[in-house]
């Protein structure tokens, strides 16, 4: 034994299993260094190998392993100690790596493995997708085909158009061979075939509505598929080899009353149409689901096309009837209004034609009978008279009455004094009544305001009519007349509903009674009484119109009218009622007792009358001057005699002088305007404006040839007329 | 429309009760009918007029009336001219107030005229005073948008 520190083999070196150990070591450590590099390469390759780390552990094991295993290589021939320290080294640092490794492998190998499960999960998940994606693609296209559709269909409100529009559509997106629509006929029993798409001409087949095939089509709103032997799709010639599917919807035809807002479509009356879609023979084709939707939707949208076409059509219709309509009622407008204004010339003519003919026939008549008559004479000239008079207030009642019937009459409101309006009729019946020896008493209550606002002339015509009637029908007795202020009560008893307002600060009712000791009336004719030409008796030979057209007044009046009587030779009594205003204590509203000075009537009578104008006085000239301005004269108006005399010429044809100057002698100028002007036509008028009435001043006027006196102040009236008659006669004579 | 209503009814009131008193006459009424469209503004204007004028006799009148001698013809002129404007105007208390001083003046009683002087100023300045609310009034009515009311003096 040599002392060369060297660790003797465990077993002797020639034998043959030695040398395998020694190769298969050999090729362990080729193997074991080959790995690692296999992996760094593969992995460097990968971008996403997650767990490098484990790598690097791996590596550095699979490396140490085969580092023993080659080392080893040196162990089986005569080794060292280094050797052996480094073989031990080697084996120590292998134990631990793979222990480790052994360790960490625990971990990893379940995630690795999740790794793999969960890379299944997407899979399985991107082909789900994927068949959820073609899906979609297949709904937007459908979809995508029913808006074209749509629009199609409802950008035309042609009932027409919108049909054949869907039949060409459908049968281009859809690829169809024949689409066929059917229509219920009038009657409801059968359905006829409208519109086809390839076949032009719909020959005008009918099928029975009742046919089990269409009513289960019609039984539900989704889209059946039929057979292709079923009559309503025998529509193409038969013959190739197999006739492709058949498809059948309804379609609802909805009216006007069908559109409540919450529940369309259910439908009241169920009328339907029936569309009919064949797929192409011969071909494999096979209605797919989302087609069957289209189909649907299309019906749906061209049931709501149709709908609106017929709406449209039916407001056209409307329309058109309203035009025809309103062209009648013009036309009937214009006619009545031709036949309004006819009626009044008529009468505007009638009325002076006819009046004037009756004027003179009662003129004549009356001078007739102041001449000598025999009695026979006398007798039937009175007839005459009597007969037209007579016809003649008849003529004036017509007309008064047909604008009264027509509403056309006003009633003219002013403010009138009632104490006036009685005593007037007083005085106008009473010769008649003393005539006939009748007591005719008027008596006025107290409670009367004085003024009254109302229409006095007809007021008037009202009191003469009724006071005239019982005057003429009482042969003796008494005639009474009494005038005072309805109260509440005595209006309610008449019952009538348009008296209703009460009496208040801004009017009153004024009740007048007529009382007579005369003949009476029969009750029985108390109704008729205020009729038209409706002679009661014979011996009343009243006009037949007076009292109508008093009713007609009173009513305008808002007010009321009766006569009672106890019976015949029991005397009557006239009752009249009229609301009537009472002035001063009223609003804006009736404030007709100011009334409004109609200033645009008082029409310039003299305008462009150049008239010269002397006062001294500034106010009372501005006052003069402006109400000669206001009569329409061209005024000059001067503040001395020396002026006036300067400026006056032929153009002026009248000369104002105030007279009452302290100063200025007017009469002077006067004279001096006579001198400058010495022909007596370009002479203008000379008129005095004076204060005084005194017979000196007016006697002076006169000798200096003044034309005229005017007192003053001076009215509007009073200028008017001084002028008028001036420039007329060339003077006038003040009258007080 | 109720303030329309109110001052077209304080406006009539106040015009009838100057009638009622006696402070203008029917002369006034008269000057209302001559305004219109093409003058509206002739009655103002006419009254602007009378009172400058009558300011001034009343300021000629003072004067004569204080002169160491009076000319009682220059003061009857005046007040001539006075009574004349102012029967144009319809200021009936003011003229009536004038032929009183007339006669005054024909007395020669110096006293009287002036005492008559004082009452005039008075008469003539309470007729102004009524005058400028008449037409204060008739502003206030035309301002709110309604019509003045025309009063006709011949029912009071």
């Amino acid at each position: 034994m040599e002392l060369c520190n060297c660790i003797e083999p465990p077993w002797p070196a020639g034998e043959l299993l030695m040398k395998y150990q020694y190769i298969s070591d050999f090729f362990i450590a080729l193997a074991y260094f080959s790995i690692p590099l296999e992996l760094i390469y593969f992995v460097k390759k990968s971008a996403v190998f997650p767990y490098r780390w484990v790598l690097v552990q791996f590596g550095a094991f699979i490396v140490l392993c085969g580092a023993t295993h080659l080392i080893n290589l040196w162990t089986f021939t005569l080794h060292t100690k280094t050797v052996a320290v480094v073989m031990t080294t080697a084996k120590v640092l292998t134990a631990a790596v793979s222990c480790a490794t052994a360790l960490m492998l625990v971990h990893i190998i379940p995630d690795l493995l999740s790794v793999k499960t969960r890379e299944l999960f997407l899979k399985n998940k991107a082909a789900e997708l994927d068949r959820e994606m073609g899906l979609i693609r297949t709904q937007e296209e459908t979809g995508r085909h029913v808006r074209m559709l749509t629009h199609e269909i409802r950008s035309t409100l042609d009932r027409h158009t919108i049909l054949k529009t869907t039949l060409v559509e459908l049968g281009r997106t859809l690829g169809l061979e024949e689409c066929a629509l059917w229509m219920p006929t009038r009657t409801g029993l059968e359905l006829q075939l409208s519109y086809t798409l390839r076949h032009q001409n719909p020959v005008g087949f009918t099928v029975p509505i009742q046919l089990p095939v269409i009513n289960q089509v019609f039984n539900t709103n989704r889209a059946v598929k039929i057979s292709p032997n079923s009559p309503v799709a025998r529509l193409r010639p038969a013959g190739k080899y197999m006739p492709g599917e058949v498809v059948a919807v309804r379609v609802p035809l909805l009216h006007l009353s069908n559109f409540q807002i919450h529940d369309w479509p259910e439908l009241s009356t169920r009328r339907y149409a029936l569309m009919v879609l064949m797929l192409p023979s011969d071909s494999a084709r096979q209605w797919h689901v989302h087609e069957l939707e289209l189909v649907e939707v299309v019906a749906d949208q061209v049931a709501v096309a149709l709908s609106h076409a017929a709406i449209l059509e039916e407001s056209m219709k409307a329309r058109d009837l309203l035009m025809e309509q309103n062209v009648a009622l013009d036309h009937a407008r214009r006619e009545a209004e031709t036949a309004v204004r006819a009626r009044n010339d008529f009468l505007a003519v009638m009325n002076h034609e006819m009046r004037t003919p009756m004027h003179a026939i009662i003129a004549l008549s009356s001078l007739l009978l102041e001449t000598e008559l025999t009695p026979e004479q006398r007798l039937m000239v009175e007839t005459v008279l009597k007969s037209s008079n007579l016809l003649s207030t008849l003529i004036n009642d017509v007309l008064d009455l047909s604008r009264l019937e027509d509403g056309s009459l006003k009633l003219e409101i002013g403010t009138f004094s009632l104490h006036t309006l009685f005593r007037e009729t007083y005085n106008l019946i009473k010769p008649i009544a003393s005539v006939k020896k009748l007591n005719f008493t008027l008596s006025l209550s107290p409670e009367l305001p004085e003024f009254a606002i109302g229409d006095e002339k007809r007021l008037m015509q009202v009191l003469l009519n009724v006071v005239g009637n019982a005057v003429k029908f009482t042969k003796e007795g008494s005639i009474s007349v009494s005038a005072f202020v309805a109260k509440l009560d005595s209006l309610r008893e008449f019952r009538a509903p348009d008296l209703i307002s009460i009496p208040s600060d801004n009017h009153f009712y004024l009740r007048i009674e007529v009382k007579d000791t005369g003949l009476g009336i029969n009750p029985q004719d108390l109704p008729k009484l205020f009729m038209k030409f409706v002679q009661s008796q014979p011996t009343k030979n009243s006009s037949g119109l007076g009292l109508a057209i008093c009713k007609r007044f009173v009513n305008l009046m808002e007010g009321h009218i009766c006569i009672e009587s106890e019976g015949l030779g029991k005397g009557s009594t006239a009752i009249v009622i009229v609301k009537l205003g009472i002035p001063g204590r009223s609003n804006e509203s009736k404030l007709s007792f100011v009334h409004k000075v109609p200033r645009n009537q008082v029409k310039p009578a003299f305008s462009g009358l150049k008239v010269v104008l002397m006062d001294d006085n500034s106010v009372g000239r501005m006052v003069t001057k402006g109400l000669l301005v206001h009569l329409g004269c061209d005024v000059l108006a001067v503040g001395s005699g020396d002026e006036c005399v300067r400026v006056i010429n032929h153009e002026h044809k009248v000369v104002f002088l105030d007279v009452s100057m302290p100063d200025v002698n007017s009469f002077e100028v006067a004279v001096r305007i006579h001198e400058k002007f010495s022909k007596r036509m370009d002479r203008p008028l000379i008129v005095a404006l004076t204060g005084n009435t005194d017979r000196m001043t007016k006697e002076n006027c006169r000798r200096v040839g003044m034309n005229g006196v005017l007192l003053k102040p001076v009215s509007v009236d009073k200028m008017r007329s001084a002028l008028s008659d001036l420039l007329e006669k060339g003077f006038f004579v003040e009258s007080k | 429309m109720e303030i329309v209503g109110q001052l077209q009814k304080q406006f009539v009131d106040f015009t009838t009760s100057l009638y009622r008193e006696g402070i203008l006459d029917g002369q006034f009424v008269e000057l209302q009918k001559l305004q219109d469209e093409s003058t509206p503004d002739f009655v103002c204007e006419l009254v602007s007029e009378y009172f400058q004028d009558s300011e001034k006799i009343l300021t000629n009148l003072t004067t004569a009336l204080q002169q160491q001698v009076v000319n009682f013809k220059v003061v009857d002129d005046h007040v001539h001219q006075f009574k004349g404007s102012s029967s144009s105007m319809g200021a009936l208390r003011v003229r009536n107030m004038c032929i009183a001083f007339k006669s005054l003046c024909e007395e020669k009683n110096l006293d009287g005229c002036l005492r008559c002087l004082q009452q005039l100023k008075h008469e003539f300045y309470l007729v102004k005073n009524k005058w400028e609310t008449l037409f204060r009034l008739e502003r206030q009515i035309l301002e709110a948008g309604g019509a003045v009311p025309f009063v006709d003096y011949r029912f009071y």
